[in-house]
């Protein structure tokens, strides 16, 4: 049974994470001889982006090109997926964990009559049962998990496998489906998007301010060298509270949880419910000038000083890297 | 107007995580549980549209005994009664099971309940009992108006938001900032010991999934400090050691 792949996009382009899903389900599928990987698409999307499935391992991309499936329209992405699904005769549906993803996964779990397993972290281990490996507790433990069902829903977090972009082409297959208007009863009025910058969710660095940074008139630090580093900006909850940032830059774990590549965290004492959301952090760099900030337990490289003076250096010292 | 907010009974937010029994349960020992904050934002706005429309709201648990209290705090902040489902919350199908069973004998116009529980971040009981209902589930949901029988909210997508409209009956899963969380006053705390509480029996034991075992993540290493003149060392490190740059 083939194992197929649920995949996002943002105004056509492939999100990466959904790549890293692509990755996971050729991994997983090399391991349980599980079949070959399908990608589904829906909306309009470009031949090229969709190449990159194949890039990332998928045999082939069922393309649902309907631009009625262009917004996240939950039911309807949800309807289908679940009309792929059983088409293509998949036992496996894989999927990054997302705001969206989260909501899809969940009616196709009943839909499809599978078990859904979300935050998944490793491949699954099948000598006795067949059981997944999720990360639990925002980041603060790990659950092994058995699935008791013939069909499985796996929503793996990001970072959790490394992204192959050696695949060969996929094939692509356009697809015509038949969902029924019941699906399509929410309707997206409008989007309100922050355009040209890097989404923290999908970051794979992200600098992040406190209390510390002392006002929204400072953040312009903060912005010049995640401008130099490619990354998106982020802040922890009070600064978030106070009105200094919008709300969708808030990390933690009420907030965004990031699981990047770096993480440099500015002027944060790293309470406890901001360490939940950045603890997936591959690596972890802490400025603040009070030493005894419980942050710098958590991370791995560490400055004690004043950001005002650290920051516009830092900055510096990453344009002289290029 | 009936409005049904579903709440996770959860370890406080600094709670250190711990098992026991061979990494197989979780350690309550000196945990503090709360409503679970994502339920609570839900919870707040569920108040505030009751207020608004005369809407009737019950507040419902899947748990054991000792989830009570925190169901009770519940009633404290503002909901007219609450139904206890007397099981351990086994996995998301299990509890969503109960939510849609209890959905189909009440007819409730509004399903609310946060994004995800800050346990098991599934985010997945309201997207199933949207499913099992088949009606409309939306999540993450930030802004939340209701007109009529119009629906109209805000979702957080990455990066951004989009703004929805849909009609009644539908689930959604919140977050903030849809509302300021509330605290329970004096009046409300009195008022919960008598308003009702109804505990009634699974009606399912379906699961998908069960835990096996748990773990905690590998201890972290000291912090490498570096001085703050030689800014250039940190990026030295991150290139060429930790292979992050």
């Amino acid at each position: 049974m083939s194992v197929l792949v649920y995949i996002e996009h943002a105004d056509g382009s492939v999100k990466k994470t959904s790549l890293e899903a692509v990755s996971y389900a050729k991994a997983l599928s090399d391991k349980l001889g599980a079949g070959e990987v399908i990608a589904v698409a829906l909306g309009s999307i470009a031949q090229e982006e969709l190449a990159k499935a194949g890039h990332a391992g998928a045999a082939k991309v069922m393309h649902v090109n309907d631009e009625k499936l262009n917004a996240g329209i939950i039911q309807a992405h949800a309807e289908a997926v679940a009309q792929v699904y059983r088409k293509v005769g998949a036992g496996t549906l894989v999927l990054a964990k997302s705001s969206l993803g989260d909501a899809v996964a969940a009616r196709l779990a009943v839909k499809l009559d599978a078990a859904l397993v979300s935050n998944v972290v490793e491949l699954p281990e099948t000598g006795s049962g067949y059981k997944v490996k999720r990360s639990i507790y925002t980041g603060k433990a790990f659950a092994e998990t058995s699935v008791n069902k013939d069909h499985k829903i796996l929503a793996v977090k990001k970072n959790a496998v490394d992204l192959k972009t050696d695949g060969a082409a996929a094939a692509v297959e356009t697809v015509a489906l038949d969902i029924n208007a019941d699906n399509f009863a929410t309707k997206i009025i409008s989007t309100d998007k922050a355009t040209g910058e890097v989404l923290l969710p999908e970051a794979d660095i992200v600098v992040s301010g406190g209390r510390g940074m002392k006002g929204p008139e400072n953040w312009g630090l903060i912005e010049d060298l995640a401008k130099e580093l490619g990354a998106a900006t982020g802040c922890s909850k009070p600064v978030s509270d106070i009105g200094w940032r919008p709300h969708h830059e808030h990390v933690g774990q009420t907030g965004v949880k990031v699981a990047p590549t770096l993480y440099i965290a500015v002027g944060i004492s790293g309470a406890i419910q901001h360490l939940a959301g950045v603890n997936s952090s591959k690596c972890i760099v802490v400025i603040n000038k009070d030493a005894e900030a419980p942050f710098f337990k958590a991370a791995d490289y560490g400055i004690v000083g004043d950001a005002f003076e650290v920051l516009p250096k830092l900055t510096e010292a990453v344009k002289a890297l290029k | 107007m009936k409005i049904l907010v579903c709440i996770t009974h959860v370890p406080d937010t600094t709670s250190k995580i711990q098992f026991t029994d061979n990494n197989t349960k979780f350690d309550k020992n000196g945990v503090q549980f709360i409503i679970g904050p994502y339920d609570d934002y839900a919870l707040a706005r569920a108040v505030e549209l009751k207020e608004q429309l005369g809407a009737s709201l019950t507040v419902l648990n899947v748990g054991e005994a000792e989830t009570e209290p925190t169901l009770r705090k519940a009633l404290a902040i503002g909901a007219d009664d609450a139904i206890r489902v007397n099981a351990f919350p086994k996995d998301s199908l299990f509890v969503a099971s109960q939510i849609a069973a209890i959905a189909k004998q009440n007819n409730y116009d509004l399903i609310m309940m946060g994004r995800e529980s800050i346990d098991f971040n599934g985010g997945m009981v309201h997207g199933m009992v949207g499913e099992m209902l088949g009606i409309p589930s939306v999540s993450p949901v930030m802004k939340l108006e209701i007109e009529g029988d119009s629906v109209k909210m805000a979702r957080e997508i990455e990066g951004g938001k989009e703004y929805l409209e849909a009609k009644l009956p539908l689930v959604a899963g919140c977050q903030e900032p849809i509302a300021e969380w509330k605290i329970p006053n004096m009046r409300g705390i009195m008022s919960a010991r008598t308003k009702p509480l109804q505990v009634i029996e699974p009606v399912t034991d379906q699961t998908a999934t069960e835990v096996t075992n748990y773990q905690l993540p590998p201890a972290k290493g000291a912090v490498k400090l570096i001085d703050k003149d030689n800014v250039e060392e940190l990026v030295k490190l991150l290139k060429n050691e930790a292979k992050v740059l």
